[in-house]
């Protein structure tokens, strides 16, 4: 397999893409009509063959452009990657769970070679080939977490498990949906989840914590979370509001297909062997309204999804204001007909739309 | 992904292991240790962890939780010290007596109820007796990190003091070792006072033990979160009792030398479970009916659940009467 990566931007002229093969295997959230919390944890072991879950942790065509604008958000505000002193150990160990998984799993874009403690990696798409010794900060020209997640798509926040509760003690936070590494670096699990509405009265947070807590080694999960961002913006930071959140009033009747993009996040586990915390990799996907619609099962179920979603929800995930001008655009995708359980697309049996005339 | 929330799956993944030495350290204890069957390595751990063992007794499945305490940076060999219990309900007797070098088991993948707290400025280890175990990784760690720790071990006697000839050779000036017979004890309430800030202190050993440490730190105005502790509860025999499985549809009668929840096992009901030893929480129950007495001996659940009724630990708790169960 090789990848073709794209030339593409995040920010300014949004050149950003996805070609057929990502839109195809763009990690739909929604398995049924209608949607509301739920732990939602399944095993993270492989998936379909060419779909975003098959890999510990996906590449896609975005890889390169997506590390490229890690470095210009890094450059900007370099407080969206911490990590409190006792973490660098859980680092090492996260740099080792990636090297190893992207080594094996993509072996003509990664390789990772090992004598004792003397490592060499190579990283093909981004030019990088070095030598170093594991678990020796100083011979590496970034602290192992960082140097390690500005090669690897997605947020990462390591966890550190004390006391029956989760502790948000190191991360690297670039492509968030409206959340500050820097507000939340010590906080425990119940105190960064504070913001979010009704899941705290439905005890969602109590049964997630006591699921990880026991998330053990070889068997890592995973789950995904959704929310909407005008735009395909990587970088939507509280810190930044200021330059996104204004672009949410530019949407039109007429630019709305391809301004308008579903954001996913796929979310996995890992327990990591030595400092025995969690890494939480937020991998973040973006496919604008228009290509979505090129999916039958899909049109149909997000007009009826973001049709019937409680109004908290559309209020916590920022899209209450653009609400009738999405449903304008998606009831016209939406022509009644069922739709077949699960999240993939199903487009060789799904019917076409039904247009009436 | 479109599947409904999984349920928890019974215990941590397996690994098949072949026996590569059983290493008798005194009249007690004896060592085991492991390579994989596959020949691949060994995951890494975090010293404190703990494996739970599959041991095969003639057709009775037996699984017990031990310490791993090899270097938890030697992939090649797993390492468990298991103390022989004459009077216990048989698996360390199977272990010292039937287990032999090239015998294939299974372990499970490392599980850690006890880990070092890593913002630590000093870890001062407690150990009575066999709970030496745990320390024995967390140590090499520390070692390999450049760690701040002391150990204070309370051993039997000379003969009984496990490991205490290759600590004391290893950390001189580390390990402190206090024998019973000689009538000496480990000087607590000196050794918690005047510790730099930020020490953590860690206690394993006989429950008697865990508490007096507890309390004595306690009085001494640490804070609990500093204190921190792993007892191994093993099931009790106790009196036979009938058990109503709802969503399974079946009776299953616990008999007097198994835990609930190995009578739930052996009944082919797939229930949840990791540490087995009543600290995990993974194999909470809840309680549907309940027609008699609780006896309830985990450190799961707290006093107002277990006078609650409605939640039973099913690896180390029993019942008197009858009893049915959302299972």
């Amino acid at each position: 397999m090789t990848i073709q990566f794209n030339e593409e931007t995040f920010r300014d002229d949004y050149s950003f893409y996805n070609s057929d093969w990502a839109i195809k295997r763009f990690p739909f959230p929604f398995h049924e009509d209608s949607y509301m919390y739920a732990v939602n944890m399944e095993q993270h072991r492989g998936g379909p063959e060419g779909s975003v879950y098959e890999k510990r942790f996906d590449v896609d065509e975005h890889y390169v452009s997506e590390m490229r604008d890690r470095a210009m958000v890094l450059a900007d505000d370099p407080l969206r990657c911490q990590s409190l002193p006792h973490m660098t150990l859980a680092g090492w160990d996260l740099l080792e769970l990636i090297m190893v998984s992207k080594s094996e799993d993509y072996p003509d874009l990664f390789e990772l070679n090992r004598d004792g403690n003397q490592w060499r990696w190579i990283n093909k798409p981004l030019g990088i080939d070095d030598s170093f010794t594991f678990l020796d900060e100083t011979t590496l020209p970034y602290g192992p977490m960082e140097y390690i997640t500005r090669q690897a798509q997605g947020d990462f926040c390591v966890l550190d498990q004390r006391d029956e509760m989760l502790w948000m003690d190191a991360g690297m936070v670039t492509t968030q949906a409206d959340w500050s590494l820097d507000f939340d670096i010590g906080m425990n699990f119940f105190e960064w989840h504070a913001p979010v509405p009704l899941a705290h009265e439905m005890g969602i947070f109590k049964r997630a914590l006591k699921f990880l807590l026991n998330i053990q080694q070889g068997a890592p999960a995973r789950r995904l979370n959704w929310t909407m961002t005008v735009n395909p913006l990587l970088d939507t930071s509280p810190e930044n509001y200021h330059k996104w959140g204004i672009q949410k009033t530019t949407l039109t009747p007429e630019n709305i297909g391809s301004k308008q993009h579903l954001r996913v996040e796929l979310q996995t586990f890992f327990r990591l062997p030595r400092s025995n915390a969690l890494v939480f990799p937020i991998r973040c996907y973006l496919c604008s309204f228009q290509d979505l619609m090129t999916m039958p099962k899909w049109g149909r179920r997000l007009h009826r999804v973001v049709r019937d979603l409680p109004e908290e929800l559309a209020t916590y995930k920022g899209f209450i204001d653009n609400r009738p001008m999405m449903l304008d655009y998606l009831s016209k995708f939406d022509d009644g007909l069922p739709t077949s359980p699960g999240v993939f697309p199903d487009f060789e049996t799904e019917p076409p739309l039904q247009t009436t005339t | 992904m479109s599947a409904a929330p999984q349920k928890a799956k019974p215990g941590a993944e397996a690994i098949a292991v072949t026996v590569s030495a059983v290493v008798p350290l005194n009249d007690l204890v004896t060592r085991f240790e492991f390579k994989r069957s596959d020949g691949e390595a060994f995951p890494t751990f975090s010293g404190g962890a703990h494996t739970v063992i599959t041991m095969n007794d003639d057709g009775r499945t037996r699984l017990n939780p031990y310490s791993l305490m090899s270097d938890p940076a030697d992939t090649s060999t797993y390492a468990i010290s298991v103390r022989r219990e004459d009077k216990g309900r048989g698996g360390s007797l199977f272990m010292h007596t039937r287990v032999k070098v090239g015998d294939e088991m299974t372990l499970t993948y490392p599980v850690n109820l006890f880990s070092l707290d890593l913002r630590a400025r000093k870890h001062l280890f407690f150990a009575g007796g066999i709970g030496i175990t745990p320390f024995m990784s967390m140590i090499a760690q520390l070692e390999r990190m450049n760690g701040n720790w002391e150990l204070h071990y309370s051993v039997r006697s000379e003969a009984l003091g496990t490991y205490v000839d290759e600590l004391k050779y290893k950390f001189p000036n580390k390990v402190h070792v206090y024998y019973d017979d000689q009538s000496q004890s480990i000087p607590l309430e000196h050794l918690l006072d005047g510790q730099p800030l930020g020490t953590n202190a860690y206690v394993c050993g006989p429950k008697g033990m865990i508490d007096w440490v507890h309390a004595t730190a306690s009085a001494a105005g640490w804070p609990d979160a500093q204190v921190h502790s792993e007892e191994f509860l093993k099931p009790e025999p106790g009196k036979e009792f009938e058990v109503r499985l709802c969503k399974s549809d079946k009776t299953i009668t616990v008999g007097e030398n198994e835990s609930l929840l190995e009578a739930i096992e052996r009944a082919g009901v797939a229930a949840p479970f990791l540490c087995r030893g009543g600290a995990c929480g993974q194999c909470e129950t809840d309680v549907v009916k309940a027609d008699g007495e609780f006896i309830h001996r985990d450190h799961w659940l707290d006093d107002d659940q277990h006078a609650s009724g409605e939640k039973i630990m099913p690896c180390v708790s029993r019942f008197l009467g009858s009893l049915e169960l959302d299972r």
